[in-house]
């Protein structure tokens, strides 16, 4: 009894562990894979990232220069911000929006 | 009419199942007589798919066999591949992959504790391990960049080093899941609603748990003394694992295993984080595997076992993978019969099952 007390008063002084998402956000952690991200202003189109993508994520071409992530095939596994040899890619540790927020 | 029998589908989609298994329940009234297991709803072909893919690139599929123990399976797969290649794994990385490995145990034990509180209608007990495992999956995101697939284990070490700061987050994050567990084991261990649910039900001796090759805590709450991590694979050579054996037999058995197997990979972590040398923590692999092996590691529901046969190219010939929830069917089917329907829910999560692990 006196221990049910305590949880009952410790739960009712306690902040709620959940957080009101979308309206309260964690700010993310350093190291965090959230999306891929490319710059274009190093990359040579040289087409190493597409070919190694373990999920076929990512479409280069050399002519016309174009350089294409699916964002619904990717994993975000980091994989072609390994192996880019400019290392143009780098993983941005915000994670995408679910849509409409 | 009294005696006659019915067959009840339980699942694909039932409220206890995370994930989609079938079983053909045979009831004599209220009785569990036969149970029938249907399989192959969440098939996926990875098997085949990692024969198409580069050894490398593997690494990232194997991982996505299962969605809990993500990192071991990655670290069977590299072990399997750094063994047929030659490759010796930097003492650092072999101990990150330890420390990795048994955070992966510590969230995957508080998942399935709160799955199995919610079989038997224990709704807090639920909330409050999964709250105690989001510990985890934090220090898993800021040490690896990910929650679950962390995706850190890479042929020939790991692809992050932890930070002594990150270290001290790591050593905080299980001191509060310690604090934590001592709040919950007294419940599991004592209270007396659980143990009426727990105590007996889907009990099997020791020799039928031998005889049909269960493996992980379904083996060693029949007092089976076998973990695969005394075998001393990545730093488990350096540090011990004595195995936790429990004799009961029953769904009680199986829990008091996990919980005290919680207590064991804070120790192991502690010792990691204290033991850990610095230096490299990963060793360029060049070249392209040949020959086979077989490669085997312990993960929280028991013993993964990977065949991995390589023709010298840059894709394997063939990748086939044993999941410990596929060991421990058999010993499932054979605790059913004779239970009462209520308790069919509390027996097969006793087991922990992972249908993903078992399809592929
Ligand atoms: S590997 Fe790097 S440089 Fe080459 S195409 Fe990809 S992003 Fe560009
Ligand atoms: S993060 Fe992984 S899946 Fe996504 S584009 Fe890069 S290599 Fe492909």
């Amino acid at each position: 009894m006196v221990s049910l007390l305590k949880s009952v008063i410790n739960n009712v002084l306690r902040k709620p562990e959940t957080r009101c998402y979308p309206v309260e956000r964690r700010a993310p952690f350093a190291g965090s894979r959230g999306h891929v991200e490319m710059d274009p202003s190093t990359c040579t189109f040289c087409g190493v990232c597409a070919r190694k993508c373990p999920a076929n994520a990512l479409t280069v071409s050399k002519d016309p220069r174009s350089w294409t992530l699916e964002p619904y095939k990717c994993i975000v596994c980091g994989y072609c911000a390994d192996i880019c040899p400019k290392k143009s890619i780098s993983m941005n540790p915000n994670h995408g929006l679910p849509g409409g927020i | 009419m009294p005696g006659s029998k019915s067959i009840i589908p339980f699942g694909p989609q039932h409220p206890v199942f995370p994930e989609p298994l079938q079983l053909r329940l045979v009831l004599e009234d209220e009785k569990v007589v036969e149970a029938l297991p249907a399989i192959g709803y969440v098939h996926r072909g990875i098997e085949k798919l990692a024969e198409k893919k580069e050894y490398t690139q593997n690494i990232f599929l194997v991982e996505r066999i299962c969605g809990i123990c993500s990192f071991m399976h990655a670290l069977a797969y590299c072990q399997g591949i750094e063994m047929l290649m030659d490759v010796t794994v930097p003492d650092r990385a072999r101990y990150l992959r330890v420390i990795w490995s048994e955070l992966h145990r510590l969230h995957s034990h508080l998942l399935w504790l709160g799955l199995l509180a919610d079989s038997f209608g224990f709704e807090s007990l639920f909330m409050q391990s999964w709250r105690s495992r989001e510990a985890v999956m934090d220090i898993m995101e800021a040490t690896a960049g990910g929650r679950v697939i962390i995706s850190t284990c890479i042929i020939g070490g790991v692809r992050r080093d932890i930070s002594e700061e990150l270290m001290a987050e790591v050593l905080k994050t299980v001191d509060v899941l310690e604090r934590d567990l001592e709040i919950i084991r007294p419940v599991v261990f004592d209270d007396y609603s659980v143990k009426q649910r727990l105590v007996g039900t889907g009990r099997i001796t020791s020799e039928q748990a031998y005889d049909l090759g269960s493996v992980g805590p379904v083996a060693r709450a029949c007092g089976i003394a076998r973990d695969f991590r005394e075998t001393g694979y990545a730093a488990y050579k350096e540090i011990k694992v004595t195995p936790v054996t429990e004799t009961g037999g029953d769904a009680y058995a199986r829990a008091r295993v996990r919980i005290r197997e919680m207590y064991q990979s804070i120790d192991i972590v502690r010792q990691a984080v204290r033991d850990i040398p610095a230096g490299d923590i990963a060793v360029p692999a060049r070249g392209n595997p040949e020959g086979e092996v077989i490669s085997r590691v312990e993960q929280p529901r028991g013993e993964v076992i990977y065949y991995i046969k390589g023709d010298g190219t840059k894709n394997l010939e063939r990748l086939r993978v044993r999941t410990p929830t596929f060991a421990n069917m058999a010993p499932l089917l054979t605790m059913l019969p004779g239970c009462e329907l209520a308790n069919v829910p509390v027996i097969v999560l006793s087991i922990d099952p992972c249908i993903s692990c078992t399809e592929r």
